[in-house]
């Protein structure tokens, strides 16, 4: 079945969403902002690391069963009901999935149980510009015989001010824009001629611009073959646009479940103002939107365990209505708390603040909406 | 029979198999046009007489209504088992034997409410396409509001007197019978609302087609002047009508969300993005040069896929025996927004050729898709309106309070 949870992932579910509510309420990513942490939280890692949620698509040994992306996305979305700061959509997402389906032997040897258990934190650096374009990458990996050398500049690299692996997307051959010619390399964060400067976000996770000024890498750095990165770059992105719409999921649910407690408490003219029509009507179709997205979210992460064919549309189908949906719903938080929603010591402007930066990541509505029109002829 | 394990499973899926080879005409697993739609009935129209004869198969058999109970003549099937027929039915691309209001809303609202006599009276006959139903809810004066009506039903000792009018009666000019709701105590509103069953051909009972503005009168005004009813037609009990009326919305709801709202789709028409290829043209790259109208195909293309997934979930999760709460209304006002939305956008992508109304000099599918993007409009109407489905979402599903 495509809809319905398997006895363990329903677990699983459970678990998650009682552990942020216990353990990284919005008050805990508030006092993460408030001592300039940028999200940066080793003491919550290492509790993720204990419940095994790092390696939750990482089988104990190779063919094994796992959670699955399924598994995964139900506990993305119960760090994005909380806005919680967790390495999860670096590491145990895309970090792993760009392993598992490209590295060595020896990469993932190395790599994956430290990963599964928590014990290394990774960073896709892969945009150049203010927009996901994937394939407009300039940065350069110039073989030097041992090696590479890399030259370029990423922006707003998630968590890539405290992780210790970059995953970085690098030109081999042709130009900015060329699908063919990308590769991906795994350079640690302490190599020589690499800067990373932390960066103060909006949303309170903090992100990192990086510099690469020749930095060289061996051979065995290289994940999949050289030229081909993109291969291995489409699928983790598209399990990137669908684990990040599973996190906006959970932030649209729990901004809509507080606006609905508002509108159920807050009297104005002697009557609860959930009922005024006008508001009702909007509650209601914000309702219809969620239950809509929820759909497109379950379908695209079980169509990628199940290995189906139209996963990029799928991910961009979740991806696009995901990004329509929080926005909304986070704007309509802010609107009907009214001045309430206008103060920092309420919480709709964290959910709105968050919505952005996970709208523009891995792919913009807009972005996806054009991808879909392409992927189905027109 | 309950087949409850894979191996019995597999032998009916064998047996119904060889049932339907040998059963179902050729010419019933081709596609149909709308002409050729069995509604059954005392004047039923069979254009092909194959769809007679596939009808009569079909309803002896009990599979017009596969998990109906046995004993009203029904399938008697399991849930595992009718889910076999629908594939094998879907695999020979059978068409549905039968199309009818009795089969969709009328039959599971009795088989819930009636008595033991009413069900063996009216519900074989439904499966067999003998009595077409037709549904007496709206009324001039109550739309939105159906609980206002007002068509009178008084006691006269052995039977009810009925006085009152009708509207948006679907096909009642064409229904053998009517469910009707009626009003049986004047002091108060909902509690005073009773279900009833009559004859169309009683002495009292007038239908006059309305003409919509798609040209076509699917349906009609209802006029019931001293219409008497025999007391044992009474659905439930007197005054109790209304818990039966709700619930048979619920099924209408149902059954329009999960058939869609037909039109486009088959039939020869093509979707909006392959009109306004033909008709605006694409680039180099192959995409729509109207980037602005791509857009809005792709938002709709997209909505339209969602709700699929959405009706999906809920048919999976209703298997797996969890809650779906209210689903039927947000389906309802999810399929009619895609279904105009849709309309609209073909009208769009057509430009003037989707602007013709009858003759020559157009394309006999764009004439089609003029006559269902009016006839759309009425689908946020029909059925409780795109609001009235919000006022419900809102008060039942999310509990938000009533005004004071």
């Amino acid at each position: 079945m495509t809809f319905v949870l398997t006895e363990d992932q329903d677990m699983l579910r459970e678990t998650a969403m009682a552990f942020v509510q216990g353990e990284l309420p919005v008050t805990h990513l508030r006092a993460l902002r408030d001592k300039g942490a940028n999200g940066n939280d080793p003491a919550t890692r290492k509790k993720l690391a204990e419940l095994g949620f790092f390696g939750v698509i990482i089988p104990d040994e190779p063919g094994g069963e796992t959670f699955g992306l399924v598994g995964l996305g139900q506990i993305l979305e119960a760090q994005g009901r909380t806005l919680a700061a967790t390495p999860l959509m670096q590491t145990a997402l895309i970090a792993a999935s760009a392993l598992q389906l490209g590295g060595t032997p020896a990469q993932k040897a190395e790599w994956l149980p430290k990963i599964a258990a928590g014990e290394a934190t990774f960073a896709l650096a892969l945009d150049e510009s203010a927009h996901f374009s994937p394939y407009t990458i300039a940065t350069e990996a110039e073989r030097n015989g041992q090696g590479f050398t890399l030259n370029g500049l990423k922006k707003y690299v998630p968590d890539a001010h405290f992780a210790d692996v970059l995953i970085v997307a690098a030109r081999t051959f042709g130009e900015a824009g060329d699908r063919h010619g990308i590769s991906l390399f795994l350079v640690p964060r302490g190599a020589k001629g690499v800067t990373i400067q932390t960066l103060n976000t909006v949303d309170s996770h903090g992100a990192a611009h990086i510099s690469f000024d020749d930095v060289t890498v061996p051979d065995a750095a290289l994940i999949g073959p050289a030229d081909e990165g993109a291969d291995i770059l489409d699928p983790v992105l598209d399990r990137s646009a669908i684990g990040l719409a599973a996190e906006m999921l959970g932030s649209s649910q729990a901004a809509f479940d507080m606006t609905l407690d508002y509108l159920n408490n807050r009297k104005q003219f002697g009557q609860l103002i959930g009922s005024f029509q006008s508001l009702q009507h909007r509650a209601a179709k914000m309702f219809v939107d969620l239950e809509m997205t929820r759909s497109c979210v379950a379908a695209a992460l079980a169509a990628v365990d199940a290995g189906k064919s139209d996963v990029a549309e799928l991910a961009s189908l979740a991806k696009a209505k995901a990004g329509e949906l929080v926005h909304l719903v986070s704007n309509e938080c802010v609107q009907m708390h009214g001045g309430t929603g206008m103060t920092d010591a309420a919480e709709p402007g964290f959910y709105m603040k968050r919505a952005r930066v996970q709208e523009a990541l891995y792919g913009s509505a807009s972005w996806h909406r054009d991808r879909y029109a392409r992927l189905n002829g027109f | 029979m309950a087949y409850d394990n894979a191996e019995q499973l597999e032998e009916f899926r064998v047996e119904t198999r060889k049932w339907l080879e040998e059963n179902c005409p050729p010419s019933m697993r081709t596609p149909m046009t709308d002409d050729e739609v069995v509604w059954g009935g005392r004047g039923a129209v069979f254009k092909n007489p194959e769809s007679k004869l596939w009808l009569d198969r079909m309803g002896e058999k009990g599979w017009t209504a596969p998990e109906w109970p046995k004993e009203y003549g029904g399938g008697g099937l399991s849930r595992a088992e009718a889910r076999v027929l629908e594939q094998e039915l879907r695999r020979i691309k059978a068409r549905p034997p039968l199309f009818s209001f009795g089969l969709w809303m009328f039959g599971p609202a009795l088989l819930e409410f009636g008595n033991h006599e009413q069900k063996l009276r009216f519900i074989p006959d439904i499966l067999k396409g003998k009595t077409r139903w037709c549904q007496g809810y709206s009324e001039p004066g109550a739309g939105s509001d159906l609980a206002g009506l007002q068509t009178r039903c008084e006691d006269k000792g052995d039977h009810y007197l009925i006085n009152g009018q009708k509207v948006w009666t679907s096909y009642a000019d064409k229904a053998d019978w009517i469910f009707c709701l009626v009003r049986t105590d004047t002091s108060t509103k909902h509690e005073g609302i009773s279900f009833i069953l009559f004859d169309m051909k009683s002495p009292g009972v007038e239908a006059r087609p309305i003409q919509l503005i798609s040209g076509e009168s699917p349906f009609c005004e209802t006029f019931f002047t001293d219409v008497k009813v025999p007391k044992d037609q009474l659905v439930g009990r007197v005054n109790g009508g209304w818990e039966i009326a709700k619930r048979l919305l619920q099924f209408e709801r149902s059954s329009i969300s999960a058939g869609g709202f037909g039109g486009a789709g088959g039939s020869g028409i093509l979707g909006p993005e392959d009109y306004a290829k033909q008709h605006i043209g694409t680039d180099e790259a192959g995409r729509l040069i109207d980037g602005d109208l791509r857009g809005r195909i792709t938002d709709h293309k997209m909505c339209a896929k969602a709700f699929s997934l959405t009706v999906q979930r809920q048919t999976e999760q209703a298997k797996a025996g969890q809650a779906v709460g209210h689903t039927a209304s947000i389906l309802k006002y999810g399929a009619a927004k895609m279904n105009q939305d849709r309309h609209e956008l073909l009208i769009e992508a057509l430009g003037t050729e989707g602007l013709g109304w009858e003759g020559d000099g157009f394309d006999r599918n764009a004439k089609k898709v003029t006559r269902q993007w009016l006839r759309s409009k009425g689908n946020s109407i029909e059925g409780g309106t795109s609001e009235i489905n919000l006022n419900v979402i809102a008060k039942r599903v999310l509990g938000l309070k009533e005004h004071q």
